[in-house]
């Protein structure tokens, strides 16, 4: 078990390296718009070309991406922040700290603090969805695969098939124009500015249900098929062979082994609200990280943008090694081999 | 062959219409596909049927915006006819949809059973490489793009084939390692067929059921994501019509306009469901 996970903590790490690369690749592959990026629409090219000989970026790819890890881990300075470059870039910190993730060239300071004053934010946005997700997943979806065929799953299963084809935005304008426009109960934009007229509660309703009606009904879906699939199993007629009764062959028998495989789709869930967070983010004007990568990427922004996005990939493939972890964990079948 | 009785490999006389007679057969997948092709249709006869230019601005019309015997669904904010701009807008739907989802299901299939066919280390390398492109979602993987690059539609397709190529990759992987110890397998490997052929013409006709539900849910998928893009200002530049790009034009008017907004989200809706439907009823069919 403990070489289990050793192995699979070994394929996160090499996983996360290599996407890691990628992003470096694709955001700085050509290394003159990366000094054209850094000075702005502005600059003259004798500005660039000097900017692209203090960063030595003419170095290889490969070279520059051990630099910039290295500048992430700590081992070496940001020289971006450098006086003698003039970008009147400052980190309180010093050039070389754990987890320096440079300068936002938009907000000129750096992403380290942009991201503390945001990331509390989209924390809670995301914690309160999953909060909801997983319980009105797990009640719609289990009474609609104990139910399957009849009117009750036919009436759970009518409504996630509509709900899950519709885009966050779509589910958005809805329920602004119901709530928002209509009744006037909610605010139509989520700011969180202190002395706001609505209060910060009222201001988080919309945002979430949006984040909760896109995600649970996909969430039903497997749940219920997961359920239905395991009432036809060859154990459960045996248990009702034996007499017991339909609570408690639902209850001890079925759940058990038909929420296994949901528990993987819950945790890569948490991926997928990583999307819908910055959708949901920019039409409230939510002041989270997933507006502001939004507003980076527009700007281009490129710190921010490799800050966020290599946030967003650890999340993605941490969520994969504590899901295949947990999976080992619950079923005994793969526990021993 | 024919002459023994015996029915031609199956890939080869089976064709096109099993997987019409499979929709048929369900009603959810007939009317998810009534849809599908219904709108395919308004998209490849827009200059016909669209009653204005849809970028032709109406001033007398952007006065009173809502619904009128001119302008049938009325107009935007700027006087642009509604009915219209929805009809061009399915244009970019169904340009932008099949060409990325064409090209992830020819990677990933062409992935997927080289992985499954030959085994080994190849099958290692592609498990890895999906494995480290599945953690960007498309939608970020797509402003990565922007931030290098910039919006485009090349982009669009680039960020949709690499998101969506490793899931189809490994679907396609499982049914050829379900697939390939069969004796129709077999015996066109006797016959000293090249790998290719077994895979293009044995294996993949007989795989294809599941890839295609994965396909109408990837498609589905595909609409919401360009939708997306257009609502957040990533898409495509203005004054191309583009549903998603509208409703963004719409929402601030939400409160006094609302069908500006309300009418183009329900035309991404009817697509997503139609594609939705058709894989469920593809779906059931197969079970």
């Amino acid at each position: 078990m403990i070489s289990f996970i050793a192995r699979r903590l070994a394929q996160f790490l090499v996983t996360l390296l290599a996407a890691s690369f990628l992003l470096f690749a694709v955001t700085e592959f050509s290394p003159g718009n990366v000094a054209s990026k850094i000075l702005g629409p502005y600059a003259v090219q004798s500005q660039v070309d000097l900017l692209y000989d203090k960063l030595d970026l003419g170095a290889p790819l490969l070279e520059r991406y051990g630099r910039w890890l290295g500048t992430l881990l700590g081992l070496s300075d940001n020289t971006l922040g450098d006086p003698a470059i003039g970008l009147g870039l400052d980190d309180p910190r010093g050039p070389r700290y754990f987890g320096n993730l440079g300068y936002s060239l938009m907000l000129k300071e750096p992403v380290v603090d942009v991201l503390a004053q945001r990331i509390g934010h989209t924390v809670a946005l995301a914690v309160w969805a999953i909060g909801f997700i997983v319980p009105i997943a797990l009640i719609l979806g289990v009474m609609s695969g104990i139910n399957a065929g009849r009117p009750l799953d036919r009436g759970i299963s009518g409504l996630t098939v509509t709900l899950t084809s519709l885009p966050e935005f779509v589910t958005a304008v809805a329920l602004l124009l119901l709530f928002s426009a209509t009744l006037g109960w909610l605010p139509g934009t989520s700011a969180l500015i202190q002395g706001d007229q609505w209060s910060r509660a009222s201001q988080m309703v919309l945002p979430v249900s949006v984040l909760v009606i896109a995600s649970a009904s996909y969430v039903t879906r497997i749940v219920r098929a997961s359920v239905a699939d395991t009432l036809r199993r060859p154990f459960v007629r045996t248990a009702r062979l034996k007499g017991l009764s339909p609570q408690r062959i639902v209850l001890q028998h079925v759940l058990r082994n038909a929420l296994i495989a949901p528990l993987t789709v819950i945790l890569l869930q948490v991926n997928w609200i990583l999307t819908g967070v910055v959708v949901v983010e920019a039409i409230f004007a939510y002041p989270g990280i997933g507006s502001l990568l939004l507003k980076a990427a527009l700007f281009g922004d490129i710190y921010v943008v490799q800050a966020l996005t290599l946030l967003a990939l650890t999340v993605a493939v941490g969520t994969q090694f504590v899901g295949d972890v947990a999976y080992m964990l619950l079923d005994p079948k793969i526990r021993l081999r | 062959m024919a002459e023994l009785g015996l029915s031609e490999p199956r890939g080869l006389a089976l064709g096109r219409l099993p997987l019409l007679g499979a929709i048929l057969r369900s009603r959810a997948a007939t009317f998810g596909f009534v849809i599908v092709v219904a709108w395919a249709a308004v998209a490849a006869l827009a200059p016909w049927l669209a009653p204005y230019d849809p970028t032709m601005i109406d001033f007398a019309a952007a006065a009173n915006p809502t619904p009128s015997a001119a302008h049938l669904l009325g107009t935007d904010s700027v006087g642009r006819d509604l009915l219209s701009r929805i009809i061009w807008g399915a244009r970019t739907t169904y340009a932008v949809v099949p060409l990325s989802i064409g090209s992830a299901f020819l990677l990933g299939i062409a992935a997927g059973m080289l992985a499954g066919y030959y085994g080994g280390w190849l099958d290692h390398l592609v498990s890895r490489l999906g494995d480290v492109m599945l953690a960007f979602p498309a939608l970020v993987l797509y402003i990565i793009l922007i931030t290098a690059v910039g919006p485009s539609m090349l982009n669009i397709v680039i960020a949709v084939t690499l998101a969506y190529a490793p899931g189809v990759s490994r679907l396609a992987r499982s049914q050829v390692l379900a697939l390939k110890h069969q004796d129709y397998v077999k015996a066109a490997e006797a016959r000293g067929e090249p790998g290719l052929y077994v895979m293009v013409m044995e294996i993949l006709p007989n795989a294809r059921g599941p890839l295609i539900v994965d396909l109408c849910l990837r498609a589905g998928y595909t609409v919401i994501l360009i939708g997306t893009l257009g609502f957040l200002g990533l898409g495509l530049p203005p004054p191309t019509p583009d549903w998603g790009g509208m409703v963004v034009e719409g929402a601030p008017l939400l409160p006094v306009y609302w069908h500006m907004a309300v009418l183009p989200c329900l035309a991404i809706t009817s697509v997503v469901i139609g594609c939705n439907l058709m894989a469920d009823g593809l779906r059931e069919a197969q079970a």
